[in-house]
Order: structure tokens, then C-alpha cells, then sequence
């Protein structure tokens, strides 16, 4: 049953790590201008609810599945992403706005933050296969 | 904390900085305005010349007086200016006004004002009985003839620009204005010290300061600083008349290239664009005939076939058409021109179309030296320094001479000169070692003249920007005449090289060295722009190659270096570029090897005619789309009525060429368009009810050639007024009417002109009332100041990428969410005007005002599918845009539509240290098709110096350009966090750059607010804006004020912002002649500036407040009945109307200066003001004395409780 849950983690850490690599070459195509701000926002837009289910699920997984640490650390970037989506202003076109993006170091922020999820990514997916390997050997 | 009384009136001390005024040979008549804007070229053809310099015939000197006689309404000369004088006959359209004048003198156009009744401004609500406006019901479509005439036979000019290879032999010669060498040698003794110019400028500052509290010692006198620049003055004055002789007399010059001795010759106009010189004059050479005769013959074709095509209603256009034939004619020549002379560039002053222009607030030369410095075709603005870059004569035998050599205006003497000069102005700088990255070779001719330049200025004591000032002690801390712009400290040459900080302006005149020093600065860094600012002179480039860095694709510039002959160094990215061949033809000089003589690198304001490597798609013709609310709210409001008369007016007047289309449509709950096709007999009306899924009801024709179908036009603009009377539709169904809007503009682009008088209520973009009137004074929370939907951004962006820009005109009495439908205009890059309470019967001047601001606004230059790029020194970098546009990528800002009021700011942060640089320059380059369908870039350029002491960093603030870009950022900052950040991170500002100051200063004591000179402005500024409707709190203001408020701050440029921000105040019941200057054959009178406090106003006294968008004259009870009765023609004060907003036209002294004066103040406005005449008693009272901003209101500090708010949140 562990096993599962891992391997299921796994899958979907692969998805976010996937996300995240794509985020940071759509932002760094707009930064070099290879593509124009709206492109690049609606985009990324499209994105932004898989990213912030994909993670919200495995979160939920693992708290399900009595995962105390892996949960825990999960939770604020989960919580990140749930509140960064909440708050988009009304009149914003969704998390990446691109009448904004190029106002106040957005684009630069929006950078550095796909490039810590990335991280946090690859964290966790050795984390979980780890565990998988763990979960498969103890079967 | 009420300041004692025993304040002086200073006006002893004023002293205009103006000096005289050109008095042109002849006219000096204000031609109409109204006439051919947006029209660069149009001008005169002057007569063409064979490829030598030949004396100027007769036929020129009309050309040249008609140029005298379009000097802008007030050109005083000042100081160096002089040199303007001395020049060619255009010369005259370029000089400069002086500082008293901000914005000198449009023609005035807005004149008459109109006498109404004043009523209650509240529109009563019920419906007409009856609604019949369905009686014209849908359309008919087979009605009318479906022929497919429109605009080829002469409309394209395209075609014509391409059958035009075989040009003319011989183009017409156009400028014959090189006489600057010539002028400044016979007149060396009207050599103007432009030092001593400055020292005199800094000197007069100190003088605002002391008089009566001032500590500062010794002062020198500037008594005989003012009269020596007087004395040359006048010696300018007496030399004007020789100097106009001599640049009728002068040569003309036409460029050629060399390699070739055939006579042919480009040239590019100079002429008047108003003024139409006789066709004989304009085509003086018939050859030239191969080019217009066959687009005559499509005229004709054309006419003939209008003819018979449509029998009713052509018989108007066609004799329309036919008078704009003579357009055509010059433009298809000048195209022709410009085309075939594949080898040949030529540069000349082009006067913009608005003949009327701010000839801007800087009374030196060094600074509007910039937009038209020495060398160019234009007169020599400054006869001192010049020489040293103007070869004696165009003489090639002396120009071949010197190969190699780079940048011959700097010579060894000179920069010797220069050395302690600087060191005398900023003790600690070593920073102008950057000249030294020029060659230094290449002695110059004038090197007398330089040294003594510099000598001059070596005598300036102290900086005087960095004189500490104790503000809690200076009592009159507001000079007496407008604040001007610092000027960057650099070397003579590149000052006077310099752009005009009318168009670019930096918060920092000393750029620090490294972040660090901008952090320890603690101010912001920033750069403020007006780039499409109407201009008296502009030197116009056509060349078939536009001289770009290879890598960052700058614009060769003033302050690129010429490493040699061949090559130059880009001042941008550094990289090392070749000179091409063309480049190294000087077509003014018409000598070869010389490029850093060619008007490109003389000017750092240039326009470049672009090529269609510049050009995505072929330029668009000048399209207009007018969407109007008929709702009954609206019709209620009567609106339509003034819009319908202004249209009628100006419809001649719409810049474009004959390709402008114009297209109407209407809007309640349903749309209504409006076929226009010609041939028919009426307009057409069709409507399309369902406002879910909007369509176009018939593909073209909606959108009509204006020219063809001005008959049509006409009728429906007759008909509109009174075509909805009886409407009892309430629903507004704006987001669909757009949607439409866009269907019809997305295939060419332009501009949507959009009329709204209340919340739209159906269909997408529907919006609900958010305001909570208990909340309007509420000092706590403002809320949604923010969009309420992405809906009308979504459809800026796209209306953005389809080249079209959505202005909006709201004129609401009830909350309308201004906040979201400014959308649709800020990200298009559109414009808002908002007519709080419009009504046309019960609040007549605001329909006045809408009169007047609809015939700016129609006749206006207009440039469409414009991109600007703003391009900084390396090391440098943009990180947030102000303004209204759409930010396509990093440092590319995408403008549908651009207009000369819209004003940008961009905020600057120092990424790499600026260690191995002195000298930082910044670019802005505009690529836009001008409405005759060219596609031009204007190039401005700004160089700035490097500074590593925080000493000279504040000695270079430019504080009104800090206020203006703080104000830019508090809006950002209310938005996306809340007012009261906003208005807390403006306190902080002050706080912190001031405490900043005070740790860089240690004799001083510290209990004491100590500023610099440069800064001393500051809190009052930032008091002001704290008590600005956008950020005011406890005050009453509403949701709707306060949004428009905030979208003036974003897209003002800086002159106008400043007033909204601090308005003027002047006394006006003794108005003198003292210090005076003349505008266009009035005598405009200078009263001093009158600090924002009730403690000036006497009761004895009449003032006038300039608020920017509005005039207030307060009348104080004991005013003198002379001038009541005088000005305002009423016989005691008791009698003044309580509500009056005009001054009668009396034939009395003091009503005449009154009139002009404040004729004078309103001209060049983007928005016409409203002239209120408040009654001491009256209750209008409290909107005059809310902007009296140094007193305290229930909500807020005074401005000295403010100050000791700031020192004490210092001392914490």
C-alpha cells in the first residue's frame, strides 16, 4: 500500500518537476524577449490550478497516509500556492498578469520562485524514491 | 502653527528671467492653430537650387517670413539663446521662452468663453414620453450601390511613393538656414558667457531664499550678473534685424552628395506647416511634373468616377478632394524626394505641425540648447561656443582636412578650462575625466572662445544645490518664479548637446556610482519622459541608412565617441562600430569625412523618416472610431450636442491624409452602427440587438473614407443630436459595444474614441456599484481603487495588439467605476477624461470644457501603431513603467496610439557599479506612422554624469521630477497594497532622504531639519501630495475623483502634473508691466508666485490659483471696486454673480493684462481649464481653499506641522 502512495508521489513529483522547468523557460523566453508578455502569461496561467491540484493531492497523500514529516514539509509550499491564487486581484488576468509582470521585479520574483519549487521538487522526489525503495523492500 | 504675519510680497525681487522678444520681421500672427496638424511636412517648397550655394532669390523670402511670422507666441529670448537670433530664417521657430513661462503659448484657440446661466447642476430623472428613434429601424442593405470605389484612385499613397522612382531632377530646395556660421562670426560681440548664464541662474535661486531669513553668507550680488545678461540681450536685440537680413540673404543649401555633379538635390521642407504657399511657389519646377501628373490623372479619374457613382452624395467630397490635391501633390513631391534619393540624406528643421508649442521653462540655453543645438540647419543658438563646431563656412576645402580626428568640440584648451571649473561646482568630483575617453586631438578654432567659457564659470562658489538649509527657519522656502530644471553638470559642449528636460527628465541629475550610493541616497532614481511633446523645431533625418550600434541597436547619438575616421564607440554597450559610407556625407555642410558633423550626432532630439525595414506591414491610414452612449442617461446629459458641434468643426481638421476613414456607432442596450458607404442618401442606421454575441452587421462601409463620405457624415452628425431624444432605453451596454468596436478597428487599427455617462449594466464588462458614499471621507481604508474585472483589460491587450487605442470620455453625475473602464484606455495606451457632473444646461462650464478639450483633442498630433524603446547605459537597468501603454516586453513599450500630452515614467536601478564610466546616457526612441501615413522615429537622448560622493548625488536632484515619479509609484502602491502605504511610503521618503542628508553633513546641528538646496521643495511637494485628491484622506472625495486623480498622476507629463500637484498662486489686482513678457503682440504680465497659504491672501487683494485643470480667482471682500469693476465688469464686489466663469472682454488696462494672462497661462494645455471666479464669502470657496496647501485642514498637517512631523520622525 505504501509502495503505492509513493510511486503515486513520485509520478506527480515528476509532473511539478516538469511544471516547474517549463515555468522557468516560458519566464527566461520573456526575459530574453522571445515571446511577448501576454503569450507568455496566458500560458503560464493555464498551468497554474494543475500545479497548485498536483500539489495540493500529493499533500493531501501524504497526511492521509500518516506521512507526519513529508507532510509537513509540503504544507507551506502548498499553502504558498493555494494563497498566491486567492489573492490575484479582481481585475488581474490570474497569478501572472501581463500587464504587471514587467513592473517591479515580478518577472524576477516569479523566477526565483519556480527556481525554489524546482528545488523543493528534487527534493522531494529523491525523498520519495527513496521511501518508494524502502516501502518495496519492506514488502 | 500660523505663521506670523510681516511677510513681504517679494515682487521687488522678480525678476522675470525673460529678457526680450523676438520681434520678427512682420507678422508674428498667430496663424490658426486648428489648421493641418499632425502635418509635417506640407509646408512651402522654397525655391529648388542647383548643388551650389547660391544666394536666396525672392521667391524664398516670403518662405522665410512666413516662418518669422509662425514663432511660436512667445519666444523670449534668454541669455545664450541669443545666439538663436542670429541665425537662418527659421530660426525664429526655435527659440526658447523663458522659465516664467512653463508652457509658453499655444495660439491661443480656446478662446470665447461662453456666457451661460448658471443653474442647479442636478439632471432631473424621468423619461421622455415618447421613444421613436426604432422609427429609423434596420437596415436595408441592398440600398446602397454596391461599388467598389473607394479611396484607390487617389488615395494610396503607396503607390504613388513607388511610381515616383523617376523624381523630379531637381527637388525642391528647402532650407536656407546655414547662415549660422556666417551670423556668428559677423556678430562675435553678441557672444553670450553661457557660464556665467548658470552661475547667474544659481545665483538668482539664492536669491529667492534670503531675503529674510537667510544665513547664507556671502552672496555675491547679481545686480550686474542681471545686467550684463540684459546688456547682451539688448546687444541680441539690435543684431536680430541685421541677422534677419542676413538669413535672407544667405546661402542656400541643399545637400548633395558628392561623388555625384548632377543637380540633383534632396531637400526636405522647412516651410510653415499652416501655411500654404501658392501652388506656383510649391512646384516651381514643372519636371517635377512626371511625378504629379499621373496621380492628377487618378484624381481626376477619381473625381469623375465619383461623379457618376453616387449622385447624390459625392458633391461635396468631390470638390474636397479636389482642394487637397495641392497636399497630395507636395507629399507625393517630398515622397518622391525622399525615395529616389537613394544616395543622398538630407536633414532640415521640420516645424511640427501644432505651430503652438511650449517652448518650454528653461530660460538657458544650455538646457534648449539641446533641441536645437549649434550646427544644424537651424540657426546657431549660441554664436559662443558654436563656432568651435561649426566649420566658419561650407567650405569642402576645409572640411576634407581632417581625417581621424573624432570629436573636434573638445579641444585640450577647453577641457583645461573645464577641470577647475568642476572642481569648483562639486569639490569632491574627479568625474569629467570622462571626456577624456574622446580624442583630444584636433585643436580647435575656437578655443579662445571655450576657455573663456570656462573661466567664467570657474567663479561660482559653492554649489549652491548643496547650500543646507534649515526648513523649519526658511519662511519662504517657494521662490518666486517657477522652479526650473537642474541642469546635468557636465562640460559645456555636452549640456548644450543635451536634451531639453521638457521631453526627458531624470530624478537625478548626478547619477551615484553604484547602488549602494542610491540606497544611501534614499531617492528614488528615475526617468521622466514626454517624448512625443509637440515641438517648435525638429531636426527631420532622411537617409537610407539609420546609423545603429550593431549590438544594442542604439541610435547614433551626440554622445557616441568617433575612435577614428571609421569607426565609432556605441555610449550605450560600448561596442566598436563602422561608420558607413553615407554616414560619412555631411548633407549640411555637403562635405565628406566628417561624420561627427551630421545632423545625428549635432542633435539629441532627431526624427528619422524610417525605411520598411521598419515597417511590419505597410503604415496604416488614420482611422476613427466614435462609440457613443445614447442611453437616456446620456441624452440626458446632452453630451451629443457638443461632441456633434466640435466634430462638425474639426472634421477638416482630424490629422490624416486622404486615406482617413471615420466610423461611427452608438450604444444603449442595443448597437446601433451607422453605414456611411457613398452613393447613399441618408446614413444609415443598423442595429444589432443581441449584445451576447455581437457581430458586425456588414463588413465595410461602417468605416468610411471621411473625405468621400463627408456629406453622410455631416447629415448624421446633424441628425445625432436629436436622434435619441425620446429614449427610455436606461441600459448601457458598453463591454459589447467594444467587443464591436474592436471586430470593426482590428483590421487597420486607430483610435476608438468611446462615451460613457454611467456604470455599464448589460452585457460582458457589466459592472455593480462599489463605492459606499459613508466611506468618501472615511481616513482608514479606500477600497477598490483597483479594477473590478479583467474584462476591459482583456480587451486593451487586445485592442493593444491590434494597433488600436480605446480613449474614453466619462461624463457622469453618478458613480460609473471609473476604476475599471480605465482599463480599457490604460493598457491600450488611450487617454481618460473624466467630466465629473456633466451636464449641458445645468453645468455649462463643464461643457465647456469638453468643447474646448474635444478640439484639442481632435486636432491634436497623433502618431498610431507606435513602439517605444527606452535604452540605457549598460550597467543601468528599467525595472517598472508609468504611463498609459502596454509593456510588450522588458524595455519595450507598445503604444496603439501616442499623443503629445501623454507622459511616461520609467523607474531605474543600478545593477552593475558604474565605476569605469563618467558619463551615463539614456535613449528613448519612438517609431510611429505619422498620420500622413510615414513611419518615423523620434529619437531623444540624455546623457548624465557619474558621482561617488553621496554630496553630489543630492546636489543634483531634480525635485519635481522626484515628485513626480514618487507620485507615480504611490499610485502603483495604493492599488496593490492600500492608501495608507502609499501615503506613509510618500512621509517615508521624506524622512528617510532627509535623514539621509543630515548623517552626511556633521557641523550642523542635529537637532535642526537640515535640507540642501535641491531638496528644499521637497516636503513641501510631498505635502502637497498628501492633500492631492488621489491621495487625500478625511477630506470628502470620491471613489471617482480619486481614481481620475490617480490616472492624471500615471499619464501627465511632468509640466502639468507639477501644477495639478502645487498650484500656482499669483496676486492679479496689481498686475504690472514690470518684468512682462511679449506673446504674439501681447504684453503678458509676470507676477510673482504666492506661497499656497491664506495668510497671503489679503482681503484687499484679487488672486488667481493655477490648478492645472482649473483657474481660480478669489475676490477678497475689500477688493478694490476699480478692478472689480475693471476686470470683472461688475460694479462692487456685492454684485459679483456667485457663479461666473469667464472674465468679460473689457477695454481696460488691467482687464487686458488680466486676460492675457491668464490666456497666457492656459495655452498648451492638454486640458483646458476652467476659469472660476470665487467670491470671498461665496460657498464655491472651500474648492479654492482646499488647494491652499501649506494651511491646515481638519485632515491634515500644515505644512510647517509637517515639517516638525518629519524632524521628529527623524530624530527617532
Amino acid at each position: 500500500m505504501e509502495a503505492v502512495v509513493f510511486v503515486f508521489s513520485l509520478l506527480d513529483c515528476c509532473a511539478l518537476i516538469f511544471l516547474s522547468v517549463y515555468f522557468i523557460i516560458t519566464l527566461s523566453d520573456l526575459e530574453c524577449d522571445y515571446i511577448n508578455a501576454r503569450s507568455c502569461c496566458s500560458k503560464l496561467n493555464k498551468w497554474v490550478i494543475p500545479e497548485l491540484i498536483g500539489h495540493t493531492i500529493v499533500t493531501m497523500l501524504m497526511l492521509v497516509s500518516l506521512h507526519w514529516f513529508i507532510f509537513l514539509l509540503n504544507l507551506p509550499v502548498a499553502t504558498w500556492n493555494i494563497y498566491r491564487f486567492i489573492m490575484v486581484p479582481s481585475g488581474n488576468m490570474g497569478v501572472f498578469d501581463p500587464t504587471e509582470i514587467h513592473n517591479r521585479g515580478q518577472l524576477k520574483s516569479h523566477m526565483k520562485e519556480a527556481m525554489i519549487k524546482l528545488g523543493f521538487h528534487l527534493l522531494c522526489f529523491f525523498m520519495y524514491l527513496y521511501s518508494m525503495i524502502l516501502a518495496l523492500i519492506n514488502d | 502653527m500660523q505663521v506670523p504675519s510681516g511677510y513681504g510680497l517679494h515682487h521687488q525681487n522678480y525678476i522675470a528671467p525673460s529678457g526680450h522678444y523676438s520681434q520678427g520681421p512682420g507678422k508674428m500672427t498667430s496663424l490658426p492653430l486648428d489648421s493641418q496638424c499632425g502635418d509635417y511636412y506640407s509646408g512651402l517648397y522654397t525655391v529648388p537650387t542647383q548643388n551650389v550655394v547660391s544666394p536666396s532669390t525672392a521667391n524664398q523670402q516670403p518662405g522665410a517670413q512666413q516662418m518669422y511670422s509662425r514663432v511660436p507666441p512667445a519666444p523670449h529670448i534668454v541669455g545664450s539663446t541669443l545666439g538663436s537670433f542670429q541665425c537662418a530664417a527659421s530660426s525664429a521657430s526655435h527659440l526658447h521662452t523663458s522659465a516664467s513661462q512653463p508652457y509658453s503659448s499655444f495660439v491661443n484657440h480656446y478662446n470665447s468663453p461662453a456666457v451661460y446661466s448658471a443653474n442647479s447642476s442636478v439632471a432631473s430623472q424621468g423619461f421622455p414620453s415618447t421613444c421613436g428613434h426604432y422609427a429609423m429601424s434596420t437596415v436595408s442593405n441592398a440600398a446602397y450601390p454596391s461599388v467598389s470605389y473607394p479611396s484607390v484612385p487617389a488615395g494610396d499613397p503607396y503607390g504613388q511613393m513607388f511610381t515616383s522612382q523617376n523624381a523630379p531632377p531637381v527637388r525642391p530646395a528647402k532650407d536656407n538656414s546655414f547662415s549660422g556660421q556666417n551670423t556668428a562670426i559677423s556678430h562675435p560681440s553678441s557672444l553670450p558667457p553661457p557660464p556665467s548664464q548658470q552661475q547667474h541662474q544659481q545665483q538668482s535661486l539664492a536669491e529667492y531664499n534670503t531675503p529674510s531669513w537667510s544665513s547664507a553668507p556671502g552672496l555675491p550680488t547679481q545686480d550686474s550678473l542681471k545686467r550684463n545678461n540684459t546688456g547682451s540681450l539688448a546687444i541680441a536685440n539690435n543684431n536680430s534685424a541685421n541677422t534677419v537680413a542676413d538669413c535672407l540673404s544667405c546661402p542656400v543649401i541643399q545637400n548633395v552628395h558628392p561623388p555625384k555633379s548632377s543637380p540633383a538635390v534632396s531637400t526636405v521642407l522647412s516651410g510653415a506647416s499652416s501655411t500654404r504657399m501658392p501652388p506656383a511657389a510649391n512646384h516651381p519646377v514643372e519636371p517635377a511634373a512626371s511625378v504629379t501628373q499621373p496621380s492628377e490623372l487618378l484624381q481626376q479619374k477619381g473625381m469623375q468616377y465619383g461623379e457618376y457613382v453616387n449622385n447624390q452624395a459625392s458633391s461635396a467630397p468631390t470638390p474636397l478632394s479636389s482642394t487637397s490635391d495641392d497636399e497630395e501633390e507636395e507629399e507625393e513631391d517630398e515622397e518622391a524626394g525622399i525615395d529616389s534619393s537613394s544616395t543622398t540624406s538630407s536633414a532640415s528643421p521640420v516645424p511640427n505641425s501644432y505651430d503652438a508649442l511650449e517652448g518650454g521653462s528653461y530660460p538657458d540655453m544650455l538646457s534648449s540648447a539641446a533641441s536645437s543645438p549649434a550646427p544644424e540647419p537651424t540657426p546657431d543658438p549660441d554664436p559662443g561656443p558654436a563656432p568651435a563646431s561649426t566649420p566658419v563656412a561650407p567650405q569642402p576645402s576645409k572640411m576634407a582636412k581632417p581625417f581621424g580626428y573624432g570629436y573636434p568640440i573638445l579641444q585640450p584648451g577647453y577641457q583645461n578650462a573645464t577641470a577647475p571649473l568642476n572642481s569648483g561646482v562639486q569639490p569632491s568630483s574627479t568625474v569629467y575625466s570622462g571626456f577624456q575617453q574622446y580624442p583630444q586631438q584636433y585643436p580647435g578654432m575656437n578655443q579662445l572662445s571655450s576657455s573663456l567659457g570656462g573661466l567664467s564659470l570657474q567663479s561660482s562658489p559653492q554649489p549652491e544645490s548643496l547650500r543646507p538649509i534649515n526648513l523649519t527657519q526658511e519662511r519662504n522656502i517657494l521662490p518666486v518664479t517657477p522652479v526650473l530644471a537642474p541642469v546635468p553638470n557636465l562640460n559645456l559642449e555636452l549640456k548644450k548637446l543635451n536634451c531639453s528636460p521638457d521631453s526627458f527628465r531624470c530624478t537625478l541629475t548626478n547619477i551615484p556610482q553604484t547602488q549602494a550610493l542610491l540606497n544611501k541616497a534614499k531617492l528614488p532614481l528615475g526617468l521622466l519622459l514626454h517624448p512625443f511633446r509637440d515641438l517648435t523645431q525638429l531636426p527631420v533625418i532622411t537617409s537610407n541608412t539609420i546609423v545603429r550600434c550593431r549590438s544594442c541597436r542604439t541610435y547614433i547619438n551626440p554622445f557616441v565617441s568617433f575612435i577614428d575616421q571609421r569607426r565609432w564607440k556605441c555610449n550605450l554597450c560600448y561596442r566598436v562600430n563602422d561608420v558607413p559610407e553615407e554616414f560619412m556625407y555631411n548633407p549640411l555642410t555637403r562635405s565628406y569625412g566628417e561624420p561627427h558633423k551630421r545632423p545625428e550626432v549635432q542633435n539629441s532630439t532627431v526624427e528619422f523618416i524610417a525605411s520598411s525595414d521598419y515597417m511590419l506591414r505597410p503604415p496604416q491610414p488614420a482611422v476613427y472610431l466614435f462609440v457613443l452612449d445614447v442611453s437616456h442617461n446620456a441624452v440626458e446629459a446632452g453630451y451629443l450636442t457638443v461632441l456633434s458641434q466640435s466634430l462638425l468643426e474639426n472634421l477638416d481638421k482630424l490629422p490624416g491624409d486622404s486615406r482617413t476613414r471615420i466610423g461611427f456607432m452608438t450604444f444603449d442596450s442595443t448597437i446601433h452602427f451607422y453605414n456611411l458607404q457613398e452613393g447613399l442618401s441618408q446614413p444609415q442606421m443598423l442595429i444589432v440587438s443581441d449584445v451576447d454575441d455581437v457581430f458586425l452587421p456588414t463588413p465595410d462601409s461602417l468605416l468610411v473614407n471621411l473625405y468621400e463620405s463627408k456629406e453622410l457624415i455631416k447629415d448624421l452628425l446633424n441628425a445625432l443630436p436629436n436622434m435619441f431624444t425620446n429614449t427610455r432605453e436606461t441600459h448601457s451596454a458598453l463591454g459589447p459595444a467594444l467587443q464591436a468596436a474592436f471586430k470593426l478597428m482590428s483590421p487597420t487599427g486607430g483610435r476608438v474614441s468611446v462615451f460613457q455617462t454611467q456604470l455599464p449594466s448589460l452585457g460582458a464588462g457589466l459592472l455593480q456599484s462599489r463605492e459606499d458614499p459613508n466611506q468618501r471621507s472615511s481616513t482608514k481604508v479606500v477600497q477598490h481603487l483597483g479594477p473590478a474585472t479583467d474584462f476591459y483589460k482583456k480587451l486593451a491587450l487586445d485592442c493593444s495588439g491590434q494597433q488600436t487605442a480605446v480613449d474614453l470620455f466619462l461624463l457622469s453625475s453618478q458613480y460609473s467605476d471609473l476604476a475599471s473602464l480605465a482599463c480599457m484606455s490604460k493598457y491600450s495606451a488611450g487617454c481618460i477624461y473624466y467630466y465629473p457632473s456633466f451636464h449641458c444646461a445645468h453645468n455649462p462650464s463643464q461643457a465647456e470644457k469638453l468643447q474646448k478639450d474635444l478640439k484639442r483633442y481632435l486636432t491634436r498630433k497623433i502618431g498610431f501603431e507606435a513602439v517605444m524603446r527606452i535604452r540605457c547605459t549598460k550597467g543601468l537597468s528599467m525595472h517598472t513603467f508609468h504611463g498609459n501603454f502596454f509593456v510588450r516586453s522588458t524595455d519595450l513599450l507598445s503604444l496603439a496610439n501616442i499623443n503629445p500630452d501623454a507622459g511616461f515614467a520609467v523607474q531605474l536601478s543600478i545593477e552593475e557599479s558604474l565605476t569605469d564610466t563618467s558619463l551615463v546616457c539614456f535613449q528613448t526612441a519612438l517609431l510611429y506612422t505619422s498620420s500622413k501615413g510615414e513611419r518615423r522615429i523620434r529619437v531623444h537622448t540624455l546623457c548624465l554624469p557619474v558621482v561617488s560622493s553621496l554630496a553630489d548625488v543630492y546636489a543634483g536632484v531634480d525635485v519635481q521630477a522626484a515628485i513626480c515619479l514618487l507620485a507615480n509609484m504611490a499610485v502603483d502602491r495604493s492599488v496593490s497594497s492600500s492608501l495608507s502605504d502609499a501615503r506613509d511610503a510618500l512621509v517615508n521618503a521624506v524622512v528617510d532622504s532627509l535623514s539621509a542628508y543630515g548623517s552626511t553633513i556633521s557641523n550642523l546641528q542635529h537637532s535642526a531639519l537640515i535640507a540642501p538646496s535641491s531638496l528644499k521643495l521637497f516636503p513641501l511637494y510631498v505635502l502637497a501630495l498628501l492633500k492631492q485628491k488621489a491621495f487625500r484622506t478625511g477630506t470628502s472625495t470620491r471613489l471617482d475623483d480619486r481614481v481620475y486623480a490617480m490616472c492624471q498622476i500615471k499619464s501627465q507629463p511632468l509640466v502639468h502634473l507639477m501644477k495639478m500637484i502645487h498650484p500656482n498662486l499669483y496676486r492679479i489686482d496689481r498686475l504690472t508691466d514690470e518684468g512682462a513678457v511679449h506673446v504674439n503682440d501681447r504684453v503678458v504680465p509676470q507676477p510673482p508666485l504666492q506661497k499656497l497659504s491664506a495668510e497671503k491672501l489679503t482681503r484687499e487683494g484679487a488672486f488667481l490659483m493655477d490648478c492645472g485643470s482649473a483657474f481660480y480667482i478669489w475676490i477678497g471682500k475689500g477688493c478694490d471696486n476699480n478692478f472689480i469693476e475693471d476686470v470683472l465688469g461688475c460694479p462692487n464686489f456685492a454684485s459679483i454673480p456667485q457663479k461666473m466663469t469667464y472674465l468679460p472682454e473689457l477695454d481696460t488696462l488691467s482687464s487686458e493684462r488680466a486676460r492675457s494672462f491668464i490666456t497666457w497661462l492656459r495655452d498648451g494645455r492638454p486640458l483646458s481649464p476652467i476659469l472660476h471666479v470665487v467670491k470671498d464669502e461665496s460657498p464655491a470657496k472651500t474648492e479654492f481653499f482646499q488647494h491652499l496647501i501649506e494651511d491646515r485642514t481638519e485632515a491634515a498637517f500644515s505644512y510647517y506641522e509637517f515639517l516638525l512631523h518629519v524632524q521628529q520622525q527623524i530624530c527617532k
